[in-house]
């Protein structure tokens, strides 16, 4: 539990960072909720870790024409906590509210969890389903990848070397949406046997749109579009959620076999929905 | 002299918030890690990532170059060392030889290799990388049936039956009540492997002084008096030569009721280095190398007649004992068969152990030790023979318990319960719940298609442990009382508390004997060279053992006070009342500071008396205790997903007098926190090559305080002839009585679709196969 010798550095500046980490054998240290655990185990030994605490201007949410702003270093507490995403993005903010523990949500980030992209993370199925665009940044370039286009793999993203998240940005959710994120804590690690989250958006009866974002279940999280389609065509909750996981290899571990965390997945996103469809006005 | 003297307040009983509590919260208190010496060294351990493997060579050259690193040792340096001991002996045990570090072959994974040691912590584990060991992995075994069966690999070669022991115990006549049983119920039935896991883990720091040819040993234990003996006996040096001293302890839950390797091998290191030596353990070693608990297979049989008299019971018990002997390893499954009867009257009892040898860490005593694994059992066949014969579980127990006026009561094991009014805590516990509305709700529930249980155990245990006629190595209790000239008291108990709170129950009685305030005592436990010779705190025995004899000291010492009260007041009749002493013919008192300043003084002395105000007890109790209670558990399960939500838990226990309520609820807590971890969630899963793959807090799901029910928690006051005190024993209550409740709750709750037991934990994916398997989903 102790990791192997490292260098550190705590640049001050954007610029300063980027070039930083422009080459060799660097990490970023964002939270470190999940670099820290992770050098300590050994599996990841960088030879040296450039510190993001001390650049300015990567910590702030803010909303401006219908976008919501979260910079890289925003914490999951004031992702939960802040007005603008209570307002603006609440399943965002519900989905903070689930990551972890308090100690957790005070020190992780959105960037880190973002790039992290540990297959059990709560947020890559709010950002799915938000249809939320990161920012990346380079020494070079910036340029902005679609949630969807982002989440690769376990633990691998569209980020290239030398890149970092500089925000994400969020489409502000209409105020008549109903939204709501289910999740199946693991019961030691508290990361997402399942997560769901789903929003709604309702013309009447009808239901106009469906998002539903899904994690937990495969390599990476992932949209539910055939079930989204089912609502959207009219049809139940219950023959949506059914499709959910359709062509998906599911995780298998010890506590969730892959058939058991199938049907969790599709039971969570049932109620997932049913919460959205109630909330939605 | 003052004249008027009134009467002190009587502390025993009372909700006395701990002494202990204010330096844990403020973190001020001095854990093994928080100790730094000048010129301390760091070792780190290379342990085997093989379940078995011979050891074909090992180049330490890579870590010996490493800067900072200052010596490495492997199994040859230690060979000709003692052995790790075990203290238990049973007729025709196999003991391993169980080297401080691997010889030639590795038997778990985990197991020690190699020592590095580093000018720092830092650079110890990054040379302990360095160590090269050439493994040639061979085939393991980790599950206890299946090393049993032919053909499976042997863990220790010269033994390829994989058996330590096997040991049979049977009282009265089983045959008989078999061939007279109307019915016969049977039952496999587990108690997983668990991780103990003190949240502070191992740690030692080990310091040679070459002038007085002494070590000091600081090390996280339960038991340092018997560490030490048995450390000087590993390392063949003379006992007096060794103090160990326990700081703070962060939990042991009977992990800590050992003497491992890592002590023994710290305090070699730094006298070959000459320099102190520290070393902590991490949690994936604490998982890996510290011992586990539980680990049975057990086949029950139950003989009763229809109207549910209970006559015999047959049990094999299958122990996975890992791969060595730790220092009770073969001694915990013989405390299961003891308490096999539980509270009930069974004429005759059968019990067959196989310990058997597994490429897995040891198991030894964890919480509850033997008898969580024995109350499991019964409490669950009470139930399958209750449901089989369609009469309630409440209704079964009532006719079986053991008379309240049938006390002394001799068990066919061999025990003698010594009192309690067992129906008792169970008719409480039912009436707080309302038990007949509440099967009426489930009724009503049940029509609805909800699955609602209501689980219930009555419990038993052995505590105080115990006489030292059942011990291997002394089973009394030391105390040493001092009255200081200033009038202060310093307690010595040679029980070593480890949070369990005798710092403040110990002042209790003191206070409440002597008179004086219980901001005057001052409990001091855990170190070698201060404290007289001591068993140790395990097996709920730190105050009805411990506690008696710091009573008895109590009373040699009043009886010395008393002469010195007399001398001053010049009078034969006195009394003791409050903290002075008082002429009952006039009335007239002496202070408590008087008396001490005149035994210090000593100026005069009453006749035939020694100065000073010093008693030493040591105690040896007559008998164990038996404590008892009944738990009940209301839960829902989830249908849809098999999860499981406690709706109520009812405690009703009874440990005797009570001392400190408050630390009694504590100790009931936390032991129902460990017993629903069983229940629910914990699990130490090996794969089939020994692989530990609970091997860190991420997988294996200890309990949070956000999973915790409301406790509702209440006692009924039996008190224990056994001791002057009454007191019986609180710690391992809850982890005993609760996992039965809960199973037996949920089984109830699953009964409608034919479930009739189910292994724990209780994850919520074994309960929704079984609900699939029924058919109880559609
Ligand atoms: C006890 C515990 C429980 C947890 N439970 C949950 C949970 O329930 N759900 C959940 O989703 N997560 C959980 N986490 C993970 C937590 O959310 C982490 O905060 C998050 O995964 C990583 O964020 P961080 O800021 O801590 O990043 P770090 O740990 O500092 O970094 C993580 C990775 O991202 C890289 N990185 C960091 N910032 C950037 C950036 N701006 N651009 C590019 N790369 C970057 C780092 O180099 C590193 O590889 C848990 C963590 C712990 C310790």
């Amino acid at each position: 539990m102790i990791p192997q010798t490292f260098e550190y550095t705590a640049p001050q500046t954007l610029e300063e960072a980027l070039g930083l980490i422009a080459g060799g054998d660097r990490k970023i240290l964002a939270g470190g909720m999940s670099l820290i655990p992770l050098m300590k185990l050994r599996l990841a030994t960088p030879g040296e870790v450039v510190d993001l605490g001390r650049v300015s201007g990567l910590n702030g949410i803010s909303e401006n024409g219908g976008v919501v702003s979260i910079g890289a270093m925003t914490t999951h507490h004031a992702i939960e906590t802040s007005r603008v995403t209570r307002a603006h993005c609440p399943l965002l903010a519900e989905t903070a509210g689930h990551i972890g523990d308090v100690q957790v949500r005070n020190v992780g980030t959105l960037g880190g969890a973002v790039a992290h992209a540990d297959p059990a993370a709560d947020y890559p199925a709010a950002l799915l389903a938000l249809e939320a665009q990161i920012k990346l940044i380079s020494a070079q370039a910036t340029r902005s990848v679609a949630a969807s286009d982002f989440f690769l793999d376990a633990f691998t993203t569209a980020l290239e070397p030398g890149e970092i998240v500089l925000e994400v940005e969020v489409p502000a959710e209409d105020q008549s949406e109903g939204y709501s994120y289910e999740k199946v804590p693991h019961p030691a690690s508290g990361f997402a046997v399942v997560g769901i989250a789903a929003r709604i958006k309702k013309d009447g009866n009808r239901i106009a749109m469906a998002r539903i974002g899904v994690t937990g279940m495969g390599a990476h999280a992932f949209r539910a579009l055939a079930a989204e389609k089912v609502l959207e065509n009219g049809g139940s909750v219950a023959d949506a959620a059914a499709t959910v996981g359709d062509g998906e290899t599911p995780n298998s571990d010890l506590y969730a076999s892959a058939d058991y965390r199938l049907h969790l997945a599709r039971v969570h996103a049932a109620r997932a929905l049913a919460t959205a469809i109630s909330r939605a006005s | 002299m003052a004249t008027t003297i009134s009467k002190p307040a009587t502390l025993v009983g009372k909700g006395i918030r701990r002494q202990e509590d204010p330096r844990l919260i403020t973190g001020t208190a001095v854990y093994v890690d928080d100790i730094k010496m000048p010129g301390m060294h760091h070792a780190a351990i290379v342990r085997s990532p093989h379940a078995a493997a011979r050891i074909a060579g090992i180049n330490t050259e890579a870590a010996l170059a490493h800067p900072g690193v200052v010596a490495v040792f492997t199994g040859a340096d230690v060979k000709n060392l003692g052995a790790v001991p075990c203290a238990s002996s049973l007729p025709g045990l196999r003991v391993p030889h169980h080297h401080l570090l691997a010889q030639d072959r590795v038997y778990y994974t985990g197991h020690p290799v190699a020592v590095v040691v580093a000018t720092d912590r830092y650079v110890a584990a990054d040379a302990a990388s360095l160590v090269e060991v050439q493994y040639d992995p061979q085939p393991a075994v980790a599950d206890p049936e299946k090393a049993l069966a032919a053909g499976a690999p042997a863990v220790h070669p010269q033994w390829p039956d994989n058996t330590s022991f096997t040991f049979h115990q049977e009282g009265g006549d089983t045959g008989q009540a078999f061939r007279d049983a109307e019915i016969v119920v049977k039952q496999r039935i587990t108690s997983q492997r668990l991780i103990p896991t003190s949240i502070e883990t191992r740690g030692v720091v080990a310091e040679w002084r070459p002038g007085e040819k002494s070590l000091t040993m600081f090390t996280s234990t339960q038991i340092p008096h018997l560490v030490r003996t048995l450390v000087a006996g590993i390392l063949g040096m003379p006992e007096n030569h060794l103090r160990v001293i326990t700081p703070e302890v962060g939990g042991g839950f009977g992990s800590k009721l050992n003497v491992y390797a890592e002590e023994a091998l710290m305090c070699y290191i730094a006298k070959e280095i000459g320099k102190p030596v520290k070393w902590v353990e991490s949690r994936r070693e604490n998982f890996q190398a510290t011992i586990h608990g539980r680990g049975h297979v057990d086949y029950y049989e139950l003989a009763a007649k229809r109207d549910g008299t209970m006559l015999g019971l047959k049990l094999k018990l299958i122990q996975d004992l890992g791969a060595y002997h730790q220092l009770l390893t073969p001694a915990i499954p013989t405390l299961s068969v003891l308490m096999m009867p539980g509270l009930y009257k069974f004429k005759s009892i059968s019990a067959d152990i196989i310990g058997v040898f597994t490429n897995c860490v040891p198991t030894d005593a964890y919480r509850g030790a033997g008898r969580p694994e024995a109350t499991h059992g019964i409490e669950r066949m009470v139930d399958i023979l209750a449901a089989e014969l369609h009469m309630d579980p409440a209704e079964i127990r009532f006719k079986n318990f053991v008379g309240k006026d049938e006390f002394p009561y001799a068990t066919t094991t061999g025990l003698f319960y010594d009192s309690g009014n067992y129906a008792l805590p169970l008719q409480n516990a039912m009436a707080q719940v309302d038990y007949a509305g509440l099967r009426q709700e489930q009724a009503t529930a049940r029509a609805a298609g909800k699955l609602m249980g209501i689980g219930l155990s009555t419990y038993g245990e052995i505590c105080a442990i115990g006489p030292s006629a059942a011990m291997p190595a002394g089973g009394w209790e030391s105390a040493t009382v001092k009255i200081e000239p200033s009038g202060k008291v310093t307690v010595m108990t040679g029980a070593s508390p480890h949070g369990q709170g005798e710092e403040t129950t110990f002042a209790q009685i003191v206070a409440d004997e002597l008179g004086v305030d219980i901001d005057d005592v001052m409990v001091v436990h855990g170190d070698t060279a201060v404290v007289q010779y001591g068993i140790g705190t395990f097996g709920s025995r730190g105050t009805a053992v411990g506690g008696a004899a710091l009573f008895y000291a109590l009373q040699e010492l009043k009886a010395k006070i008393k002469k010195f009260g007399a001398m001053l007041l010049g009078s034969d009749n006195v009394s003791l009342v409050g903290g002075s002493c008082v002429d009952d013919a006039t009335g007239k008192s002496v202070s408590f500071a008087e008396m001490a300043v005149a035994a210090y003084h000593a100026k005069t002395l009453p006749p035939n008396t020694q100065p000073g105000l010093v008693a030493t007890y040591f105690w040896e109790p007559p008998n164990f205790t038996f404590p008892f209670g009944a738990h009940i558990v209301v839960t829902d399960v989830d249908r849809e997903t098999g999860r499981i939500s406690i709706r109520r838990y009812v405690a009703v226990d009874d440990c005797g007098k009570i001392i400190n309520p408050l630390l009694v609820a504590g100790q009931v807590h936390g032991g129902v926190a460990q017993g629903l971890g069983q229940a629910l969630w914990e699990e130490a899963v090996y794969d089939e090559q020994g692989q530990l793959i609970t091997g860190e807090l991420t997988d294996y799901a200890l309990p949070k305080a956000s999973f915790m029910p409301l406790i509702e928690s209440s006692h009924t006051e039996t008190p224990s002839p056994v001791n002057p005190l009454g007191v019986k024993g609180v710690g391992e209550a809850g982890t005993i009585g609760c996992s039965p409740a809960v199973v037996n709750s949920v089984v109830d709750a699953l009964s409608p679709l034919g479930v009739r037991h189910i292994d724990m934990p209780l994850t919520p994916q074994k309960i929704w196969k079984l609900i699939v398997q029924s058919g109880g989903l559609s």
